[in-house]
């Protein structure tokens, strides 16, 4: 059933975290993953690359087990995820962090309370260590000082900093990483691009970036895939992509309008339509 | 409506009446664990009820009022408008202060539910609570549904008093009956069961009302257009389901 996964040959001796193998996926008939493999090592950071509509997000949702691959197996922690229930998955989730793309936090608490959430929640510590967890986490992010701002008031950078420190509050082993560049100003993007590295860094936490910002991967993954046609087109380093002589890898990597992915959307002739268009 | 298009229209219908009653179960199973944080029960409860209070006290004046002229200029042609106190009392408690509260509701607190929890999912602030392995009905829906149902008998009795006083002040301050005949008429002739039925229909809206706003709003498209049109179901289905459970409540009480 399985296929050996293109494993980056420099984080081949570190335990698997995260293993996808032979995946499918489809959404209303149409496939968007046809025979995946990939492996996550752990205290690595790998980045996940592809254009829009590769199906990045829902490789992070299969590995979330938000939903379930309809062939193949994922694998998080060693467990097989078809295998586990709620409790289960609930179980494996107190292992993970994500940041969601708009930070996605709960827009009735404060900043305060958003990092303190999954503490209260899983969690019967005294409030005085609730609180000196969170002001170190928020410290760590460089927001200590917008505890009390509610997420309205944040900027998008801010929102995102904000839902880091969420995410790393339960000290998990894995974080997730869903387009963390995207719409952030030069020096945002520079905090989370530190950031990223930091945690991987200073906690070991193994990290999952999924992105189609190449330069600024370039400089944090230490292994990269490269997804194209619902299956993974390259793997290795960020060099070892760059000097790929594949076209698909060569497009994505250089950004080149035109390539195996055709910058028209099928479409019927062009001069034909035209001329339809005119006739009364 | 062909054979097959007529199947295809039911099957959907009982589809969706299985998902909403899976959702009911699913729901009640979280409402146990959900009374251990009884501060967002509370809040709400003061989301759903204190701010609907306004027009919930506003409508049940002028229905009082409208209760009191129209009871008047028809009892008056019998010559028995002591009974004013009795029918405005009645009607009140028994039919109008219980569907005219769940109608409102259903257009503040319900709409304002739905659009709330529609929003959260469009923001993937519930993906987020359930990669924090936090059960979203837990949090967001069991204390909103909790809020409404708690929440809709209180407004209902607040419509019915503020109702009695619109319905006295027509009658007695305007149209000049006398004022200890239209009390006492109404002390004599109210039995408790006639609270209790109106008490026992609000109740009975109030989950229809939350379970439908709180369901049409976690299921809702996570979309601008998706969130509107689980806002506009909100109100539809809680009217409609509203008039028709009335209808059964009070066959069931005669």
């Amino acid at each position: 059933m399985t296929s050996p996964a293109p494993t980056p040959a420099a984080a081949a001796t570190a335990e698997a975290v995260v293993e996808v193998r032979d995946v499918h996926y489809a959404v209303g008939g149409r496939p968007i993953f046809a025979g995946l493999d990939l492996t996550v090592r752990r205290g690595r950071i790998t980045a996940i690359m592809g254009p829009s509509g590769t199906g990045k997000t829902t490789l992070l949702r299969l590995i979330t087990a938000q939903i379930r691959a309809s062939r193949g197996q994922v694998r998080v922690f060693g467990q097989d995820l078809a295998t586990l229930g709620g409790r289960g998955i609930y179980a494996l989730r107190q292992r993970m962090g994500m940041l969601f793309q708009n930070g996605a936090l709960l827009t009735d608490l404060d900043v305060f309370e958003n990092v303190a959430f999954p503490v209260r929640e899983h969690t019967d510590l005294p409030e005085a260590l609730v609180r000196t967890l969170v002001l170190t986490k928020l410290q760590a992010v460089g927001l200590r000082g917008a505890a009390e701002l509610m997420p309205g008031e944040l900027s998008g950078g801010m929102a995102r900093r904000v839902a880091l420190a969420r995410a790393i509050v339960m000290d998990p082993e894995v974080l997730i990483y869903d387009e963390p560049f995207v719409g952030l100003d030069p020096i945002s993007l520079g905090v989370i691009q530190r950031l990223i590295k930091h945690m991987n860094a200073a906690l070991g936490i193994t990290s999952i970036v999924v992105s189609h910002d190449v330069q600024e991967l370039a400089t944090i993954a230490d292994d990269s895939y490269l997804l194209s046609g619902g299956r993974i087109a390259a793997a290795g380093t960020p060099a070892q992509l760059r000097a790929s002589d594949s076209p698909a890898v060569r497009q994505f990597m250089t950004g080149s309008p035109d390539g195996p992915v055709e910058f028209h959307y099928p479409a019927p002739d062009y001069a034909a339509q035209l001329l339809a268009a005119e006739e009364p | 409506m062909t054979t097959a298009t007529r199947d295809g229209v039911l099957l959907e219908g009982l589809r969706r009446l299985g998902a909403v009653v899976i959702f009911l179960v699913q729901l009640l199973m979280q409402c146990v664990p959900a009374l251990a944080r009884p501060r967002l029960i509370v809040y709400q409860i003061y989301n759903a009820g204190a701010r609907s209070l306004i027009i919930i006290m506003l409508s049940g004046l002028f229905v009082g009022m409208v209760l009191g002229l129209q009871g008047y200029d028809l009892l008056q042609r019998f010559g028995s408008v002591e009974a004013l106190g009795i029918a405005a009392a009645l009607g009140l408690l028994k039919e109008l202060a219980p569907v005219i509260t769940a109608l409102l509701f259903a257009g503040r607190a319900g709409t304002a539910l739905t659009s709330e929890i529609g929003l959260m999912r469009a923001t993937d602030q519930l993906t987020a609570m359930e990669i924090m392995a936090v059960n979203p009905l837990r949090y967001v829906a069991a204390p909103r549904f909790l809020g409404g149902v708690i929440a809709m008998p209180l407004l209902t009795a607040i419509f019915s008093i503020v109702g009695l006083y619109g319905a006295q002040l027509i009658g007695v301050q305007l149209m000049g009956v006398d004022r200890g005949v239209f009390w006492s008429q109404m002390q004599g002739a109210v039995g408790l069961h006639n609270i209790y039925e109106g008490v026992m229909k609000s109740v009975v809206f109030g989950v229809a009302c939350s379970l439908i706003a709180v369901h049409e709003g976690y299921h809702a498209e996570p979309t601008a257009a998706g969130v509107g049109m689980a806002t506009t179901r909100t109100v539809v289905a809680s009217s409609v389901l509203t008039l028709l459970l009335d209808y059964v409540l009070t066959a069931a009480f005669l």
